[in-house]
């Protein structure tokens, strides 16, 4: 459709001589990136991440540097692989609830079972089996028994917390030797910046989705199943496999950042990373993804994330700020973005 | 045999048997479960304690039914609930006089206008924006803990205040106070949405928003009315909740109430499709998950492990809900009507 009604500029944009005619045609392809629901989000995303940062920069000193950059990835890594499982939800119209809890889980698993002597070698293996075997029974209460979505991922949710809690009423602390050297190692870039094998972890899975979303069948059937079940059905697509992997997928990935967040807290404790689901949300719905399906990018999300890292950031920077005032920005920018949302696609009708 | 058939058929046929046989463990385990006896004029018994306990549950589960059949939710009570167990305990800690009758009216009053305000809120973003509402009270259900943050700084109130405390222990006529409020809410929200027309203009909003507003129905006033009594509802809760322990925590008060209620709405045959309701289902709803937890303290499981019962509960009550086990059975009984047709045939 957008290309039908772009390309009658395109001449006049290349080929005509330097003057209004071309600046206006370069203004009007602007505001149409900027109010497609596709891309306008994640643009205006880039924009606010960008002055954020520079408000950052010119407010506070030492804020301006790479390393605060580089530690938006080290804090948030978790996040971006819960944000990628996430995305793929949304992008298919659904919604996990329980990532937070199965975060919470699996930091359990972990710390009791290397408690216990077991080796970071099979535990992680088993924590990545354990919470794609959990997102597979919740995709196939969603498909097959037509449950919505939110209702039996809050049922996983209350499964996971309740299961942290017959593991440990209490904090258990990781004193395994691997584990530890992984959760502390720093790997140097050069100019006295460094990362932790976490952000390439997550750097990686953000790769994998990358290409999986936009390179494989699975991935259009992902956005398809978005744009209209109803019509990916009819168009012979694998609706019911596609829409019960994503909910693997995601439980996959709420496994994977539980082990993350563990490399971060050394420990294991039922109540850690409630309310993390939203974040997830927030995340990918700032990055750009549609709420109702079909529309956003991997990429979008991640952007979210350091959206919501560098307002962390600033809130930790000032000082006098209260940490719970994290929670109402998150709020707050969420709305502002569902709202942003809203007027787009009603736009575009 | 027909009015057996009637009785199963009944909506509320699996919730009660539910509740019976979980009764039913608990006077195995303990005895004296059904026994209430009157102790300093006050009633005292097990099933005193589960009327108590579950009650508010039982008042946000009110609310939360009138929300689910406008194809709602509202995942913020719990939240609600901690800002108005918050607001009441600052104005009680910030007034000279902690304990008088008047401090606490102000206090109560003050955090149930604010409910309002909130609930009005939750309906904004849902009838004006057309937000989803999962997600539209999802923004209060985490900005709401941070606002509840903000207002006790992050401390833990305590407060010493008689009256206050009433609200959460008292007795009234032998009766627990949380008791006669939860019956209060649920007697005049019957009485309101069942006497009058209301109740049928929910059920049809749920059913097609659309098509009952061209009917003639106030859609959007409706869903405003709605999520500000579900706000109502969860503030009440709260208050009972922030008194009966004397302290305001913004992190801990209400926390998970928004599922139990979800829970209780659904146990009670009130389809998350909307469309329909039954508040008495969600009476024994709320009864059943309060029942399920002092079952788990009677019959000695470990009481942590009440969210896995809660999950696995959930779980059973939304598969036998679902449109698929339903084709299922009715094709299982079919097939068995036919088997007898031949059998009958064969003789």
């Amino acid at each position: 459709m957008t290309k039908l009604l772009d390309a009658p500029q395109r001449p006049a944009r290349s080929g005509g001589p330097a003057g209004p005619a071309q600046r206006q045609g370069l203004a009007r392809s602007i505001r149409s990136l900027l109010t497609s629901p596709k891309y306008g989000p994640v643009i205006v995303t880039a924009v606010l991440f960008v002055a954020v940062f520079v408000i950052g920069g010119v407010r506070y000193r030492g804020f301006f540097s790479g390393q605060v950059f580089l530690n938006l990835l080290v804090d948030n890594s978790y996040l971006i692989v819960l944000a990628v499982g996430m995305t793929f939800v949304i992008l298919t119209g659904g919604i996990d609830l329980s990532v937070g809890a199965v975060v919470a889980l699996s930091g359990m698993i972990a710390a009791s079972l290397l408690q216990s002597g077991w080796s970071p070698g099979v535990v992680i293996p088993l924590i990545l089996v354990l919470t794609s075997v959990l997102g597979l029974l919740v995709g196939l209460m969603i498909h097959v028994f037509k449950v919505q979505p939110f209702i039996a991922t809050l049922a996983a949710m209350f499964l996971a917390r309740g299961l942290c809690y017959v593991i440990s009423q209490n904090s258990i602390s990781i004193t395994d030797e691997t584990f530890v050297q992984l959760a502390v190692a720093r790997i140097p870039l050069g100019g006295g910046m460094s990362i932790t094998p976490s952000v390439i972890i997550a750097v990686v899975v953000v790769a994998v989705a990358v290409w999986v979303l936009h390179a494989t069948r699975f991935g259009r059937t992902v956005y398809a199943i978005g744009g209209g079940e109803q019509s990916g059905l009819l168009m012979g697509l694998p609706v019911a496999r596609t829409k019960v992997l994503v909910y693997v997928i995601s439980g996959f990935c709420s496994g994977l950042a539980g082990v993350l967040f563990t490399f971060y807290t050394l420990s294991g404790y039922p109540l850690t990373a409630i309310g993390t689901e939203l974040d997830a949300i927030a995340a990918v719905v700032i990055g750009g993804t549609l709420l109702t399906g079909g529309y956003g990018f991997v990429l979008g999300s991640v952007l979210g994330v350091l959206v919501l890292g560098v307002i962390q950031t600033i809130i930790t920077f000032e000082g006098t700020l209260s940490s719970w005032w994290t929670k109402i920005f998150i709020g707050a920018l969420l709305l502002v973005f569902i709202i942003l949302q809203k007027v787009l696609t009603a736009r575009r009708r | 045999m027909n009015v057996l058939a009637r009785v199963v058929a009944h909506r509320l046929f699996w919730p009660v048997v539910m509740l019976l046989v979980l009764f039913a463990i608990n006077l195995i385990a303990f005895p004296g479960f059904f026994t209430v006896s009157v102790r300093d004029g006050h009633l005292f018994g097990s099933l005193i304690d589960i009327l108590r306990n579950g009650a508010p549950t039982l008042i946000i589960a009110v609310g939360m039914t009138l929300v689910i059949a406008t194809r709602g939710i509202d995942l913020s009570v719990g939240a609600i609930a901690a800002i108005s167990g918050a607001v009441a305990c600052s104005i009680i800690l910030g007034s000279p006089t902690p304990g008088s009758l008047a401090t606490v009216a102000v206090a109560v009053s003050v955090a149930l206008l604010i409910s309002l305000v909130l609930g009005v809120w939750n309906g904004f973003l849902v009838a004006v924006l057309g937000i989803q509402p999962i997600i539209a009270t999802l923004i209060l259900m985490t900005a709401g803990r941070g606002v509840a943050m903000l207002i006790t700084e992050g401390q833990i109130l305590t407060v010493n205040s008689p009256p206050f405390k009433f609200l959460g222990s008292g007795f009234w006529f032998g009766v627990p106070i949380a008791v006669i409020i939860a019956a209060v809410v649920f007697g005049l929200a019957a009485l309101i949405t069942r006497r009058t027309a209301l109740g049928m203009f929910i059920e049809s909003v749920g059913i097609n928003p659309e098509a009952s507003r061209q009917a003639g129905v106030r859609a959007r006033g409706l869903l405003f009315a709605v999520y500000t009594f579900c706000a109502f509802c969860a503030a009440i809760a709260g208050l009972i909740l922030t008194a009966n322990t004397a302290a305001a925590d913004a992190n801990n008060t209400g926390l998970f109430i928004e599922l139990d209620a979800i829970l209780a709405v659904v146990i009670g045959g009130t389809s998350l499709a909307g469309g329909r309701y039954s508040l008495l289902g969600t009476l024994v709803g709320a009864l059943v998950i309060q029942t399920l937890v002092t079952t788990v303290y009677t019959v000695g499981i470990p009481p942590i492990a009440t969210m896995v019962f809660k999950a696995a509960v959930v779980t059973v009550v939304c598969l036998l809900q679902s449109p698929t086990t339903a084709e299922a059975f009715s094709g299982f009984r079919r097939r068995l009507a036919l088997r007898a047709g031949k059998g009958v045939a064969a003789s």
